[in-house]
């Protein structure tokens, strides 16, 4: 009972930084901010969703499954979202000031 | 099933096929010829989770790997290669829209003739798909009867590389005539990348030995569980293509040979089983039943491997030159 309790809680809080995250992704003003929202998302979104997981799971294997797709996500969206933002830099798109 | 797991279900279910029906629209309507592409693999993405949903792992696997991860690099790669020629082109003062085509109207009798045929199509799947009797075995319970013999446990393995080898081995071969078409249009471009970075670099030092690792898995759970030569395939495919986007292209000085054996072990391993067999009295790919699982292993490895090269060397596009870039 507790730990379905604590799933339900991570999972939605997972589900509000992928609400928040792509929110900011429609509404930011210009690609680097974007990127900025697009990872919360990606990394403690994704985290306390793996987190609510791991909870559940039947085995320490299963356990380190989760954890492990988490990482690579983590690795995987952080070089993506800096690929992106040195290829906009090196279009010359200038980040947005106030 | 109680009443609000099943409504869970239908709901996500009937997002699942609105999703898809979206983004299917997305694809084609684009005119942006990238966004085109950025729908394209997220349409694949959700194709695969329907495969999850219809319980086919297999097909999501591969649909997953191949339809939205490597087809989506081959259309991006294409692209930019039209963007090269473009800017070539206007260099030159020729005037090269294939970025703008995509808005050009048809001609209404073209038109008129694509919405027939549409219309034509779609009764005849919809009198096919109503006329089906709701419930059938299929071949179902016949592979289930025979797979003891196949020498895999795995039943869409027993099926793909025992009980119709024939056409995986047909399609090892389409694979091989498709890049053996690619590389007499064009040799490879002198130059993939410009710069990748110390991050992607030491992002794909780090990832591809886990790629590979997978792959590997991929390939050894096929004979027990979803997997195999095709999937493995291309996961090792995403290893080289990611090798190649880290400017680690250079092909030794030497000559191709290594290349070309590579790209054709598959096919040639697969041959050469179903014709000694032929040498041994029996017919051509017919499986003696106490060997069958390591000869599906052993065409398995090979096929993997060139499936692999031959998917990466269709992302390169090109045949790579002696010497010059890979």
């Amino acid at each position: 009972m507790v730990s379905q309790a604590v799933t339900i809680v991570l999972l939605l809080a997972g589900a509000g930084f992928f609400l928040a995250g792509t929110l900011g992704l429609l509404r930011f003003p210009d690609v680097y901010t974007r990127l900025h929202s697009l990872t919360k998302a990606d990394n403690v979104g994704l985290g306390l969703m793996a987190a609510g997981l791991a909870v559940q799971a039947e085995s320490w294997a299963a356990i380190g499954k989760i954890a492990l797709i988490w990482l690579l996500v983590l690795l995987a969206s952080a070089t993506g979202a800096h690929l992106v933002a040195r290829s906009a830099l090196r279009k010359g798109i200038k980040p947005w000031t106030l | 099933m109680d009443v609000m797991s099943l409504a869970a279900n239908w709901t996500f279910d009937g997002l699942l096929a609105l999703a898809l029906l979206w983004v299917g629209w997305r694809v084609l309507a684009s005119t942006n010829l990238f966004k085109g592409i950025v729908f394209f693999i997220a349409f694949g993405l959700l194709v695969a989770l329907s495969w999850v949903r219809l319980e086919a792992p297999d097909v999501a696997l591969a649909e997953a790997a191949i339809g939205a991860g490597l087809t989506g690099a081959l259309l991006l790669a294409a692209l930019s290669r039209l963007r090269r020629r473009q800017d070539s082109a206007q260099a030159s003062d020729q005037p090269l829209d294939a970025e703008t085509s995509r808005t050009a109207r048809l001609s209404l009798g073209t038109q008129a003739l694509l919405i027939v045929f549409s219309a034509v199509l779609f009764v005849c799947l919809g009198t096919a798909f109503l006329s089906l009797p709701p419930l059938t075995p299929g071949l179902g319970p016949q592979v289930a009867e025979q797979l003891s013999a196949s020498g895999v446990t795995n039943p869409v393995t027993a099926v793909l590389l025992n009980f119709r080898a024939y056409d995986t081995l047909l399609e090892m071969g389409v694979l091989f005539l498709a890049l053996v078409a690619v590389w007499s249009l064009s040799p490879a471009p002198a130059q993939l990348v410009t710069a990748p970075g110390s991050i992607l670099i030491s992002f794909v030092r780090v990832l591809v030995p886990i790629v590979v690792l997978a792959a590997t898995y991929l390939l050894w759970i096929g004979a027990y569980a979803p997997g195999g030569a095709f999937q493995a395939g291309a996961v090792l495919a995403a290893a080289v293509v990611l090798i190649l986007l880290a400017g680690e292209n250079t092909m030794p000085a030497g000559s191709t040979w290594p290349l070309r054996a590579t790209l054709s072990l598959g096919l040639g391993v697969f041959v050469a089983v179903g014709m000694s067999l032929m040498g041994m009295g029996r017919s051509f790919l017919d499986f003696p039943t106490d060997q069958a699982g390591n000869l599906i292993l052993l065409i398995e490895v090979a096929a993997t491997v060139s499936i692999g090269v031959t998917l990466a060397a269709l992302f390169l596009g090109g045949q790579p030159q002696r010497g010059s870039p890979k």
